[in-house]
């Protein structure tokens, strides 16, 4: 099958191994991974932020360079809620464009999400030796109900051991350009997330989502911890460290 | 009550320093939200049952003028006054002029959050009439100096019994307890007096039922009791938005209220008044009546923010809500703090004057997943950050950035040229750490946190580079 990867602005921007990551997976799941070379923003700043109008602009030319894969994928629970929940609601600004974008969303799929229940990946490439604790990114969890499937892939890893932390399910603080609106709020947030990483005593913690990322990493570094790794499912599940 | 939630994002920041604040927020959260857990595995069907209950809030709003004409034929037939308030100043008016008609000196309350939008106390005060708070949690507001309240079930979830034993022993002129029941013990003999001199009794309402007529009140001190049954008037102050159908639909909510709000199965008391004091009835009030208040509600029947009339004002929302638990609810400036209070406050206030709450979320949706009666707050919270951008209500500089990100993301091949030069600009300013300290550009960042720094290149860069001379070895570079 032929997958489109989404790779996301975040991953684009600043880790782009983790999308590197992504590709290696869904190969060694046996997909044909494409990445349109012109994709940039899904327009969930736009539409987080109340601009519809720039939102919608974005949507369509996801729409235009995606609808042509059999699958899109995308490293971020985030962005892939925003295509396969949201573009949904944009559409309907539009009436001629619904159907289409329904079949868009309908084939989009978070990373592990699509690993487990579409590719059925079989052997994980990552042999990573160590203790992890996995944070449930928002988006991924509550709009996409992806809380098992990361952990199962990261169960085919025989050097992992998975210690969940308190308050693994609570919000990081991040939420987008609500990190800059409400600096201080949004790090007294992710305070309360790194005292839990800290007390589950792990090498490293997990995600799916790029925003979380930047900010526990940040958070746990301020706060004086240079020894807990923040990674990305995929490049533990890769191998990519 | 004065609306002063212009100044979020400042009270925030003193609430986030106020160290006491943030312990006995702490505190109060897990009792919260633990409580809640264990009371609704009780239900055999959560799912269910919530679905329910939002089907049949719609099916009330629906109908809502014909289902608030069948109360008012029904609480008359029982004898019961029902008058009707458009905004605040109508509401006070109304309440007013009855305290006028009994010849009323003292008014004992139980908690109305509705009383506090109408700022009911300070209108009664201004007649010559006491007002007396009897929730333990409003009266210690009320005594130390008319305080807001923090959280619409537990007002003074932001106190710890410290500060408060100090409060007790300031304005009683007693000598300050340490024991919680001791406490409570001592706010009862000062109210006890009160309630036995009160001329008139004000309650909030959480359902009216139209089908015959009542106002059903979920409390836990048994001052609701107190207020609604000893003093010769009771005047019920609620929302429209608040009447049901029938006392069906009051056993269903009632299977989610209490267990949404403090983790209970039932109150400890659960009051279904209707109409006054009939012959050979024990006791109740001589003279009975409903003030229902519209103040904005009737405006959001059939309209985008519609769904936020089904609330039921459990409070979970903001319970589970991490802004809500980090800076407490008095940071808002109004009545309503937490998620739902960023949606009702700048729909009843004005959104001119509430420009940060509808912002001050992470739109993590945990509050959506809590509420008994699925109100998608996230939905509506950016629908109200939409009605900011078309009014123009954000900053300038912030609108422009939205745009001029839009404008490049639609321009693929500036957009790779901008985060091409972005990112190293960011590499340099690392400085060749793993980490930017202090970022120019986006201050707020760095307050509280590092900035990770990025690798280097853009992955357009490195994949063009891959297709060209074939896979990296070894993975990328940290």
């Amino acid at each position: 099958m032929r997958v489109g990867l989404f790779v996301t602005c975040l991953v684009d921007l600043m880790r782009p191994r983790i999308g590197f990551s992504a590709i290696r997976l869904l190969e060694a799941a046996g997909c044909e991974v494409v990445v349109p070379a012109t994709q940039t923003c899904c327009g969930q700043p736009g539409y987080n932020s109340g601009d519809r109008a720039s939102a919608l602009a974005l949507a369509k030319k996801v729409l235009a360079e995606f609808e042509a894969c059999d699958y899109v994928v995308v490293p971020s629970g985030s962005c892939a809620g925003m295509i396969r929940v949201d573009y949904a609601d944009l559409a309907k600004d539009e009436p001629g464009l619904t159907c289409r974008m329904e079949k868009l969303s309908a084939k989009t799929y978070e990373l592990t999400d699509f690993l487990v229940n579409i590719a059925r990946l079989e052997r994980v490439p990552g042999d990573f030796q160590g203790r992890i604790t996995y944070h449930d990114s928002c988006a991924g969890l509550r709009e996409l109900g992806v809380k098992a499937q990361p952990r199962a892939l990261l169960a085919k890893m025989p050097g992992v051991a998975l210690s969940e932390m308190p308050g693994a399910e609570e919000c990081c603080g991040f939420g987008g350009a609500f990190s800059v609106k409400f600096g201080e709020i949004s790090a007294a947030i992710a305070e309360k997330k790194c005292a839990g990483i800290l007390a589950a005593d792990v090498d490293a913690v997990v995600l799916g989502d790029l925003g979380c990322m930047l900010n526990i990493e940040g958070k746990l570094r301020r706060m004086g911890d240079e020894k807990t790794r923040v990674l990305h499912v995929a490049e533990i599940l890769a191998g990519d460290l | 009550m004065e609306i002063r939630s212009m100044n979020f994002k400042a009270r925030a920041g003193q609430k986030l320093a106020d160290v006491v604040l943030q312990e006995n927020l702490k505190r109060a959260k897990s009792k919260f939200i633990d409580s809640r857990i264990s009371a609704l595995a009780e239900l055999d069907d959560f799912e269910a049952t919530r679905e329910a209950a939002k089907n049949l809030r719609d099916r009330s709003l629906a109908d809502l003028d014909l289902w608030l004409e069948k109360f008012e034929q029904e609480a008359t037939r029982r004898g019961a006054t029902v008058l009707w308030a458009k905004d605040n100043a109508e509401v006070c008016q109304r309440v007013v002029d009855i305290a006028r008609r009994h010849g009323v000196k003292k008014v004992t309350k139980s908690k109305s959050m509705l009383s506090e939008e109408a700022g009911l106390n300070q209108a009664l005060e201004a007649a010559g009439i006491q007002p007396v708070e009897t929730d333990l949690g409003e009266y210690i507001l009320q005594i130390n100096d008319n305080e807001p309240p923090s959280h619409i079930i537990a007002p003074v979830f932001h106190k710890n019994k410290e500060e408060i034993s100090t409060l007790f022993a300031r304005t009683h002129g007693r000598p300050a307890l340490t024991d919680i029941q001791m406490m409570t013990r001592e706010a009862r003999e000062v109210l006890r007096p009160h309630f036995l001199s009160a001329d008139m009794g004000i309650s909030g309402g959480n359902f009216l039922i139209a089908e015959t007529g009542s106002v059903a009140l979920v409390t836990n001190e048994g001052n609701g009791r107190m207020v609604t049954t000893l003093p010769p008037v009771h005047v019920v102050v609620t929302g429209i938005e608040k009447v049901v159908p029938t006392l069906e639909d009051l056993a269903t909510l009632m299977r989610l209220l209490p267990r949404s709000a403090t983790g209970q199965s039932i109150s400890n008391y659960f009051s279904l008044l209707t109409g006054k004091k009939q012959t050979g009835d024990q006791d109740g009030p001589e003279h009975m009546y409903f003030v229902l208040v519209d103040s904005g509600r009737a405006d959001m029947v059939g309209g985008e923010f519609a769904e936020m009339l089904r609330c039921i004002r459990c409070g979970a929302c903001m319970n589970h809500c991490p802004v809500y638990q980090a800076v407490g609810g008095q940071a808002y400036g109004w009545v309503y703090p937490g998620p739902m209070g960023s949606v009702l406050t700048p729909l009843f206030a004005g959104l001119e004057n509430a420009i940060d709450l509808p912002q001050a979320a992470t739109l993590c949706n945990q509050c959506g997943v809590v509420c008994p009666v699925k109100i998608p707050l996230p939905d509506l919270l950016r629908r109200l950050r939409e009605k900011q951008i078309e009014r123009r209500l954000r900053p300038l500089s912030e609108r422009l950035a939205l745009k001029a990100w839009a404008w490049m993301a639609r321009h693929p091949a500036l957009y790779a040229l901008g985060t091409k030069l972005g990112v190293r600009y960011l590499k340099w300013l690392a400085g060749g750490e793993d980490r930017i300290r202090i970022l120019g550009l986006v201050p707020e960042w760095t307050l509280g946190r590092d900035f990770p720094a990025p690798e280097g290149k853009t992955f357009r860069e490195l994949y063009v580079r891959r297709a060209v001379a074939g896979p990296p070895q070894g993975g990328a570079a940290k």
